[in-house]
């Protein structure tokens, strides 16, 4: 590119927002590293936490079963999603619009919804356990442990991996089929041949968000892992135990956590960089004709697979109407009494909900669209280093970022710990990664001579970022910013960290109240919840007249 | 040797739109064969039912004796040649040409040994171990035609393959194809929009309008000869001028009548005749002929246009060899006179040819 000299009100805003990341993701996460290695007694360095982490079983294990799990539910998840996202393509599925909807809603869920919920129908005393038990006699003691997170992991991030690969199905060019064809390759052939390896990059790529998902989730396994504890289990207790709570070891767990992480973050970028091809379709894939029995076969497992998906959802909702005689235990009787109980209980969540989640949105658009503005138009050291950190939350789980969050800004100067401003700074921080790389795509889509246009025609740099650039950006932007609306606010595991009863979200109240046994309550305030996504969703559609997401 | 195609009265429709009714065409076995025609005309629609891309509503297509309307398009052993190249971009250069070799399940040491064989006979086997990124569209697109022929299909389609190419490519690329196809008598089936590449590249050509042929033959027959008015002013540039016809005499009024040769017997009543611009003589001496008016010029160094009027106020194209004499100034008046023997004259009513067929 040339150089060109530009208004050094770039480089100002380039330099503002640096510090703020500074700030904000790069202090906090270097106290906790910082933490990890020193002995408060004397202060100096030890590797101490370390090796009591490493020369324990009862510690090693846990990770052992977080890799299990992880790896288990991601490869599930993998396979559902690329099979579900190629059928869907592929053939003509009806009512794909609503499947599509669903998939959605049931990822949009926090995994420990269905946690919860999978206990209610499959649990020691769910109603599938109770039919199962009364029909055939057996003993099933309900589904817990390892294959209850396993289940509830998968059936939870199979969406991810279809919205992906839906998406990269979507951008590969139907010639490439009709060639295959035509130099004689059969159905299997071509799927395997062409398809399978030019979706894989992406494959991969969304697989890693599962893993990234499935390791650093600790309401799950909390409560359906039961005797099968996982890293995040303990991280959690370390952090919030009433018994031990050695802070100096939870930041060793969390740099433990990060360490993991970045290294799978790593080798997936490094997979991906050797197969990643940049496709853009001339014309997408047509829906083939199918014979009936193939047809038939196809239709019934996608909606299976979407009803096991949304079944917690369902369940939700409709022990939210019934009245509960002693806790977990639903009578038949309708009732409303949960969402009264929830409405005079604490009026604040459903208010604080909405108003962090736009507070958030707001401030991740408008750094969001200047960050990727910079990054892509207005290259500079500042600029990509404001690049590279902006990505960091991208790999940082988010009880480990609500962590160095407490320890970073407990004291003054910077008190936040249990204002609404804690929590509204790591929602934005979260979602940030995700917002810069959608705008950046956008950005690049649109002419650098677009710009060089308008101020060859008097505009100054700042107009023709507002007038030309803005107005071209938001139709993109603002379907973005409904998709991280939906995803902020049903973010659970930095806000648990963070919370207070005045600071309290919807998904903090359903756990908490899931952890008290009011299950009423969690499914009216979860209802709440899902209805907010799924009208947020449909909102999105009418907006933009698009029948694909992408999170 | 190359197998004959023939289109026998076939119907293309999507639900209610008929975009393809009653078409028919014979291909010669190693033919060169072109449809040509603006865009949405239903060549690639035609060509796409050939490979078995698109179904075929009515009617049948054969190769040689046997109907292939049923077979699925990866048996019917035709090679394609897309648009936008399609080159697989996941494998390199040559794992794409041997992919249709390993889907017939040809050992791995004969098939790389006939891919590296049709990589040098297109001339890039110098990049068989790249992947397609690290190549240029022009050899992009050698690949995809390597890939084509390599599994020695009865039958080649290309649709639309240098579109994407720069002018020069597209020149050079043309004679390529051109070549390679003599070089293997390939029954081949070409679908452009560029008349100029299509009187370059073919043996015949077919004229494609609204779904219908509406002339097939040589090149230099279309140029010539065309069928009617459509394929007249499609293929080059011709002006078309009123006149009447009587006793095999044009009379274009003001006393200039021209008799010809090459009419029918018997034609009479109102026509437009045809001139291609090469076709005029320029006349400053006042002899006979179509009065106009120099509007401007152009020098193109091997020719000199004019852009004139007539009378009615009708705009015209004369082109001249370039000469030594001066450029007619802009405002000059001339009469013009037409090369009876190469113009064309259509019917005023049904607009198609009324030239004796062997004229």
């Amino acid at each position: 590119m040339r150089k060109r000299r530009y208004s050094p009100i770039w480089t100002f805003l380039a330099l503002a927002i640096l510090a703020l990341f500074i700030i904000f993701v790069v202090y906090p996460l270097a106290l906790v590293l910082y933490k990890s290695v020193v002995d408060p007694t004397n202060n100096s360095f030890t590797l101490e936490n370390f090796t009591r982490f490493f020369s324990r079983k009862y510690y090693t294990n846990t990770l052992r079963n977080s890799f299990s799990v992880t790896i288990v539910s991601t490869l599930i998840s993998a396979t559902l999603g690329l099979v579900i996202a190629y059928i869907t393509r592929q053939y003509r599925i009806a009512g794909s619009k609503w499947l599509n909807i669903f998939i959605v809603v049931s990822y949009l869920s926090p995994p420990f919804i269905g946690a919860y919920a999978w206990i209610q129908l499959l649990g020691r005393n769910g109603i599938f356990t109770r039919i199962i038990n009364g029909v055939f006699g057996a003993s099933f003691g309900g589904i817990y442990g390892f294959a209850g997170i396993v289940l509830v992991f998968s059936l939870q991030s199979f969406p991810l991996v279809y919205m992906y690969v839906s998406g990269a199905l979507q951008n590969l060019d139907n010639s490439l089929n009709e060639a295959a064809e035509s130099l004689g390759a059969s159905n299997f052939q071509r799927v395997t041949g062409i398809i399978l390896p030019l979706v894989l990059p992406t494959v991969l790529a969304s697989g890693l968000l599962v893993f990234m998902r499935v390791f650093s989730d600790f309401g799950t396994p909390m409560l359906i892992g039961e005797g099968y504890r996982t890293f995040p289990v303990v991280l959690y207790n370390q952090f919030m135990g009433e018994v031990t709570n050695d802070s100096y070891f939870a930041a060793a767990l969390c740099v433990i956590i990060m360490g993991i992480t970045l290294v799978f973050f790593f080798l997936q970028r490094w997979i991906a960089a050797k197969h990643s091809y940049a496709m853009s379709a001339l014309k997408p894939m047509q829906p083939r004709p199918q014979r009936p029995l193939p047809k038939a076969l196809c239709h019934i497992f996608v909606y299976l697979v979407v009803l096991i998906a949304l079944l917690p959802q369902i369940t939700v909702i409709v022990t939210s109407f019934l009245k509960e005689s002693t806790p977990g235990i639903f009578t038949a009787e309708f009732s409303l009494i949960n969402y009264q109980t929830i409405f005079s209980k604490n009026p604040r969540v459903i208010p604080n909900t909405y108003l962090f989640g736009l507070a958030a949105i707001a401030l991740v658009v408008v750094f969001g669209v200047l960050i990727s503005y910079l990054a892509v138009r207005r290259k500079s050291v500042i600029t990509s280093t404001v690049d590279t950190l902006t990505m960091l939350p991208y790999i940082i789980p988010g009880s480990v970022l609500g962590i160095c969050f407490l320890y970073a800004f407990a004291k003054p100067p910077l008190a936040l710990t249990g204002t609404a401003a804690i929590i509204i700074v790591s929602l934005t921080v979260r979602r940030m990664p995700y917002t810069i790389r959608s705008s950046t795509a956008i950005i690049s889509q649109i002419s650098p001579s677009i710009e060089e246009a308008a101020v060859s025609l008097g505009a100054s740099e700042m107009r023709s970022f507002g007038e030309i650039m803005l107005p071209m950006m938001m139709p993109g932007v603002i379907s973005g910013a409904i998709m991280s609306w939906v995803t902020v606010i049903s973010e659970l595991s930095s806000s648990i960290m963070l919370y207070r009863a005045s600071t309290q979200t919807l998904t903090v109240a359903v756990y908490t109240e899931v952890i008290r046994d009011c299950f009423g309550n969690a499914a009216a305030y979860s209802t709440v919840l899902t209805v907010t996504s799924v009208v947020s969703l449909l909102l999105f559609f009418k907006l933009t007249g698009r029948r694909d997401i992408s999170v | 040797m190359g197998v004959a195609i023939y289109v026998d009265n076939v119907t293309k429709a999507y639900g209610k739109n008929i975009v393809i009714q009653g078409l028919s065409a014979e291909i010669k076995p190693g033919e060169f064969f072109t449809l040509l025609g603006p865009s949405g005309c239903g060549k690639t629609t035609l060509l796409r039912m050939i490979i078995g891309f698109n179904t075929i509503e009515g009617g049948e297509i054969r190769v040689n004796d046997k109907v292939i309307n049923n077979i699925p398009t990866n048996r019917r052993n035709m090679g394609m040649v897309f648009q936008n190249y399609a080159v697989f971009p996941h494998m390199t250069v040559r794992d794409n040409v041997a992919y249709g070799l390993k889907t017939r399940r040809v050992p791995r040491a004969e098939r790389y040994r006939r891919a590296d064989e049709i990589l040098k006979l297109v001339k890039i086997d110098q990049y068989a171990d790249r992947m397609p990124t690290q190549l240029s569209g022009g050899q992009q697109q050698r690949v995809a035609l390597a890939r084509a022929i390599v599994i020695e299909p009865e039958v080649l389609l290309m649709d639309e393959p240098l579109s994407n190419l720069d002018a020069k490519l597209r020149v050079e690329m043309r004679n390529v194809i051109k070549q390679i196809q003599h070089q293997i008598g390939i029954t081949t089936v070409y679908v452009t929009h560029d008349q100029e590449e299509a009187l370059a590249i073919s043996d015949r050509i077919a004229v494609m309008h609204g779904g219908v042929i509406q002339q097939i033959g040589t090149p230099k027959h279309i140029y010539q000869r065309p069928a009617n008015e459509f394929v007249s002013t499609f293929i080059g540039l011709s002006n078309l001028i009123d006149a009447d016809c009587a006793d095999s005499t044009l009379d274009f009024g003001c006393g200039y009548r021209v008799p010809m040769q090459t009419l029918r017997p018997g034609v009479s009543g109102k026509v437009h005749v045809a001139v291609r611009p090469e076709e005029f003589t320029i006349h400053q001496d006042g002899a006979p002929g179509i009065p106009a008016t120099v509007n401007s010029s152009v020098f193109l160094g091997m020719t000199q246009h004019y852009f004139m009027s007539l009378e009615g106020g009708k705009e015209i194209e004369v082109v001249e060899t370039s000469d030594l004499t001066d450029i007619l100034p802009d405002g000059a008046r001339v009469t013009l006179q037409i090369m009876p023997h190469k113009v064309n004259v259509f019917d005023a009513e049904s607009r198609t040819t009324l030239i004796r067929e062997e004229a």
